[in-house]
């Protein structure tokens, strides 16, 4: 057991370190286009400093980083409070997927344009009948030639409005059983088959959207892992987004619960238990998730595979994240709750954690038949 | 960053988990709660082991190892829930090596690492100590009050039995006066028993946990196993949840205890929090699920329940440790003039 970083991890953390002091990210702008703009310029940066995506292979733009310098990474962009890359989902989701099950040219035609924010990408799962039940997704994908012809609706996709790709997972066998029917596309976002609406969200913001879907085409060599092959693929997905940022947003949580911390010791009342049992339970929950989530990493990097706390991280993170939100609003009063206060914001986007990558009560379903071997749920 | 036990802990690990399976199943665990009397077969073959000494040093005739490897063991011990006066007698070791002189050392060390004078610690406000692990049978006591500690021979102390709940180990009321001061680090000597208690606990719940799991995949209802409703198996996530949870903060704590002593104050006061929540929650949790046969005496699962109630009450509570966590993570993040 070693609980601090190793002298190679640490040299890591200090060169991004120093790239970061020497490449501050900036003030991002108001206004959610104009937000984004700058979370589009701010990858670039990054991809052209080498910083994208540091987990990915060197050949595609990336470090060849280990699983600790993934997490330094993460955890080294939230300290300085670096906004989120405008391609996360590609990032994260989408490369990976690629490299898992692409053919050569799929990964020298897209991973590199994914880092370098040059086309985004969007995922598209989730419809109006198929949420947590993803397999009875309804959206169809039919043979045309060399083309596949595409018709049905989507919704809840992030960052569509911005999006190049949507990685696409459509129904091609209607006759096969539910998850054996399906296929993985890439999705060509820009031809009028496609509508994006927005829709707004309890933040008042429109981070996702529905996507009406007429007749699109989508040519054969986008098909991403074979034709019926489309669960596997996607779970593939599933599985990088649980992942994925988890070392990030436990450094984000960790500054919010600081300085609420702050917040409340300037006002004295750390005096009151009330106060301080909250705060350190708080701290606490901070603390066991950030420990659990390396303990997790030493597992996956000893066999292969994430133990039983690989699954926890992200469960724990959404209510602590939520907790923090409620705890600020119990402290500080009204102020918490006017419209420009921060943690106005977080009391409301919070609630988005526990669904959002598959729902708290999802995940358990995931744990107690994987990792605890119970039965399957009724 | 490697959480990862050493080939030597996995094997030490392995090795408890072997032993105790045969030493200490349930049945002995009951014999030992329902005669009073701990199994002193099985409390000499650990102390042959060397296991009561594992992290007193080597010039004190203990093994020399670290916090780690205590709490590797006392993890196994809380699984089996042991009957026996491992915990204390391991707990006063760890003061007295941390806070102790030499003198001390060398006269009270070697008969702790053997087992043959044993020593408990007791934390006592204006001269009372209300619940103290094992002080009848003790050489010695740790007396410790407002954070000073002093060694109180048994014979100078007025030592109370008392009747907990627990019946798996014996406790005791004890008074006491004066005695011989620890003049080195007494924080961070009751931080690392902390340490400690959390492994037992966690050991606690892992084995709750378990047994609520198998039993969840065993007992059918309604013509299916009962593990298959969600009511009963987001329950065994959540005893997952928080078993891990009070794991990685014990490892830290333990980890820090032997490698990054700064760490140690704040580690040791979240694995005893998170280990208390964690082995009342789970156990508590465990009896639900196994039903009526969870309420019966017979079903050993009470053995558990109760100790977790015990364990979590010694040392600091929980409640006085989330306190402490909130004002020393105040001081970090206050500006200071
Ligand atoms: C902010 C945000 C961003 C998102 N971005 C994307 C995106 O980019 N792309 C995308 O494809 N999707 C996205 N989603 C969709 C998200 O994946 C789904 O909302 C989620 O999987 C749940 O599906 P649903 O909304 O249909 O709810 P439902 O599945 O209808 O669930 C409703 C409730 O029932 C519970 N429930 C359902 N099934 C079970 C079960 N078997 N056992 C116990 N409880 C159950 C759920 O936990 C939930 O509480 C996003 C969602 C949010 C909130």
């Amino acid at each position: 057991m070693d609980l601090t970083f190793s002298t190679s991890e640490l040299a890591f953390r200090d060169e991004f370190r120093a790239w970061l002091e020497a490449n501050p990210a900036g003030q991002s702008p108001e206004g959610e286009d104009a937000a984004y703009a700058f979370r589009t310029q701010w990858q670039r940066r990054l991809y052209e400093g080498g910083w994208a995506a540091v987990h990915w292979p060197r050949q595609f733009g990336g470090r060849d980083a280990t699983l600790v310098e993934a997490a330094i990474f993460y955890e080294e962009l939230a300290r300085v409070r670096a906004p989120i890359p405008a391609n996360v989902l590609g990032i994260l989701l989408g490369g990976p997927t690629l490299m898992l099950w692409g053919t050569e040219e799929q990964k020298d035609r897209y991973l590199i344009p994914i880092l370098s924010a040059e086309e985004i990408w969007c995922q598209g799962f989730s419809e109006p009948d198929a949420g947590s039940d993803l397999a009875a997704l309804k959206t169809k994908a039919v043979k045309d030639g060399d083309d596949w012809i595409v018709t049905g609706q989507k919704v809840w996709t992030s960052g569509a409005q911005y999006s190049k790709w949507c990685m696409l997972v459509a129904r091609t066998d209607q006759d096969a059983a539910k998850h054996k029917g399906l296929t993985y596309f890439l999705l060509d976002m820009e031809q009028e088959e496609v509508q994006v609406r927005p829709l707004r969200q309890i933040t008042g913001e429109s981070e996702f959207n529905e996507l009406f879907i007429e007749g699109a085409r989508i040519p054969d060599e986008n098909v991403i892992g074979g034709v019926g092959n489309g669960w596997k693929v996607a779970l593939t997905t599933l599985m990088n987004e649980r992942a994925g940022l988890a070392f990030g947003l436990q450094v984000a949580l960790k500054i919010g619960l600081d300085k609420l911390t702050e917040q409340a010791s300037a006002r004295g009342l750390m005096d009151d238990p009330a106060v301080a049992d909250k705060l350190g339970e708080l701290h606490l929950k901070c603390e066991i998730l950030r420990l659990t989530a390396y303990r997790g990493l030493s597992t996956t990097m000893k066999y292969g595979q994430p133990g039983p706390e690989g699954s926890l991280t992200k469960w724990m993170w959404s209510e602590t994240n939520q907790q923090l939100a409620q705890a600020a609003v119990d402290i500080l009063g009204p102020e918490a709750l006017l419209s420009d206060s921060p943690w106005a914001y977080g009391l409301l986007r919070s609630r988005g954690n526990t669904i959002e990558g598959g729902t708290t009560e999802v995940l358990k379903n995931i744990v107690a038949e994987r990792v605890l071997g119970l039965p399957r749920m009724r | 960053m490697n959480f990862d036990f050493t080939d030597d802990q996995h094997e030490i690990k392995r090795t408890a988990r072997d032993l105790l399976t045969n030493r200490s199943p349930f049945e002995r665990v009951r014999e030992a709660a329902e005669s009073g009397a701990y199994d002193e077969a099985a409390w000499k073959e650990l102390t042959e082991l060397g296991w009561a000494g594992i992290a007193i040093s080597e010039a004190n005739g203990g093994q020399g190892l670290g916090t780690v490897e205590l709490v590797i063991l006392l993890e196994e011990l809380g699984y089996a829930c042991a009957a026996s006066p491992f915990l204390s007698n391991s707990m006063a070791g760890l003061m007295i090596e941390h806070a102790g002189s030499d003198e001390q050392q060398a006269k009270w060390l070697p008969g702790i690492a053997d087992g043959t004078a044993t020593a408990t610690v007791a934390i006592a406000d204006q001269g009372v100590a209300r619940l103290v692990p094992d002080a009848e049978a003790a050489a010695v006591i740790v007396f410790v009050q407002d954070g000073a500690a002093t060694l109180v021979e048994r014979g100078d102390a007025e030592v109370e039995a008392l009747e907990t709940i627990d019946p798996t180990r014996r406790f005791a009321r004890v008074s006491a006066s004066g005695g011989d001061p620890l003049t080195g680090d007494v924080e961070g000597g009751i931080a690392r028993c902390e340490a400690a208690l959390a492994a037992e606990m966690v050991g606690i719940a892992q084995r709750a946990m378990e047994m609520s799991v198998q039993y969840a995949k065993d007992r059918q209802q309604f013509g299916t196993p009962i593990g298959a409703y969600q009511a009963v198996s987001h329950r065994c996530t959540q005893m997952l949840l928080e078993t891990e949870g009070a794991r990685s903060a014990t490892y830290f704590a333990a980890w820090a205890a032997d490698s990054n002593p700064v760490q140690l104050p704040l580690g040791a006061a979240m694995a005893k929090a998170a280990a208390s929540d964690a082995a009342r929650n789970v156990t508590a949790s465990a009896i639900q699920v196994h039903g009526g046969v969870g309420f019966t005496w017979e079903a050993d699962l009470h053995w558990l329940y109760k100790r977790a109630q015990l364990d979590a009450a010694l040392l600091t509570s929980s409640r006085i440790q989330r306190r402490r966590i909130a004002h020393a993570s105040a001081a970090a993040v206050t500006p200071t003039a």
